[in-house]
């Protein structure tokens, strides 16, 4: 138990926003309505997303020094949870444009941005796929690995700030500015951030577990 | 007469700044079955979060049963 106090802060943290997500007081905005709830649900997706997959990089890049093949799994399983977060973030975004920007899909920056980065981490397991050899595999996704990251700093940090959005501080930060959100809505998004992170690391753990149980039973090693 | 046309003009952009009410879901916080949606999504947190503890039980056993 000692060791997974941060499972118990995931859980509680989440489930307060769940709680003071729909009954706190939020700003009454024209077009946003109450959807300005999704804020605590939709946008920390993104976060849990770009820290696990900076969590993949990390032990990419380890890999490379080390060729530890231990590495390698961590990295892949990693990029796996990030995948789903970023497809939930993609799926939740898509409905709250189409209630109130009028479509599920518009050529925001963000959107695309968002899109593109899936894709490029999709042809990171394809790139994994297509290789048999474990220690070449480990290698060349490694590098390849780096580069996605470098790709959705790009996609994901740079391009919304040189461009406008349709998403809050459109054409400049991408992040929110001081009037988009205000004092109570801070007390439960980010509680919401970290709840979300921890939990996504929780599933990731999981799966960096499970398949280390896989491997010892298949190859012995 | 000029006096009176400047007057309207400033009561009219005072009252085109007053923002129109905002549609919010007060029907359903005044009712109080807001409480009903916060249960189920809890309960449907709580769900899943109780599959991830017998997920992570069920893989430490796993695990402790290679180690022997």
């Amino acid at each position: 138990m000692k060791k997974n106090w941060w499972k118990v802060v995931a859980v509680v943290f989440v489930l307060y926003t769940i709680i003071a997500g729909f009954l706190f007081n939020v700003p009454a905005q024209p077009i946003l309505h109450e959807t300005i709830r999704n804020l605590y649900f939709h946008v920390p997706m993104w976060f849990s997303m770009m820290t696990i997959l900076f969590v993949s990089l990390w032990h990419s890049i380890k890999y490379l020094s080390k060729s530890n093949i231990e590495s390698d799994i961590v990295a892949s399983q990693a990029a796996h949870t990030g995948m789903l977060v970023g497809a939930l973030g993609l799926i939740t975004g898509s409905i709250w444009a189409k209630y109130t920007w009028g479509a599920w899909w518009v050529a925001d920056t963000k959107l695309n941005g968002a899109a593109i980065t899936m894709l490029i981490y999709l042809a990171y397991f394809v790139l994994r796929g297509s290789i048999d050899e474990e220690q070449k595999r480990a290698r060349i996704a490694a590098v390849y690995n780096i580069f996605a990251y470098v790709m959705l700093v790009v996609f994901l940090m740079i391009l919304p700030r040189m461009n406008d959005s349709l998403h809050p501080g459109n054409g400049g930060n991408p992040g929110f500015n001081k009037y988009d959100l205000d004092s109570t809505m801070r007390m439960v998004f980010y509680p919401a951030v970290i709840g979300w992170i921890l939990l996504t690391v929780w599933i990731f753990t999981l799966r960096v577990r499970l398949e280390k149980v896989k491997r010892k039973l298949l190859y012995n090693d | 007469m000029a006096l009176f046309f400047a007057m309207l003009l400033v009561s009219i952009s005072a009252s085109a700044q007053d923002t129109p009410a905002v549609e919010m879901a007060t029907g359903l916080y005044q009712s109080g079955k807001i409480y009903v949606v916060v249960t189920v999504i809890s309960v449907i947190f709580i769900g899943i979060v109780t599959y991830l503890v017998m997920l992570d039980r069920k893989i430490s056993k796993l695990e402790k049963e290679i180690k022997k």
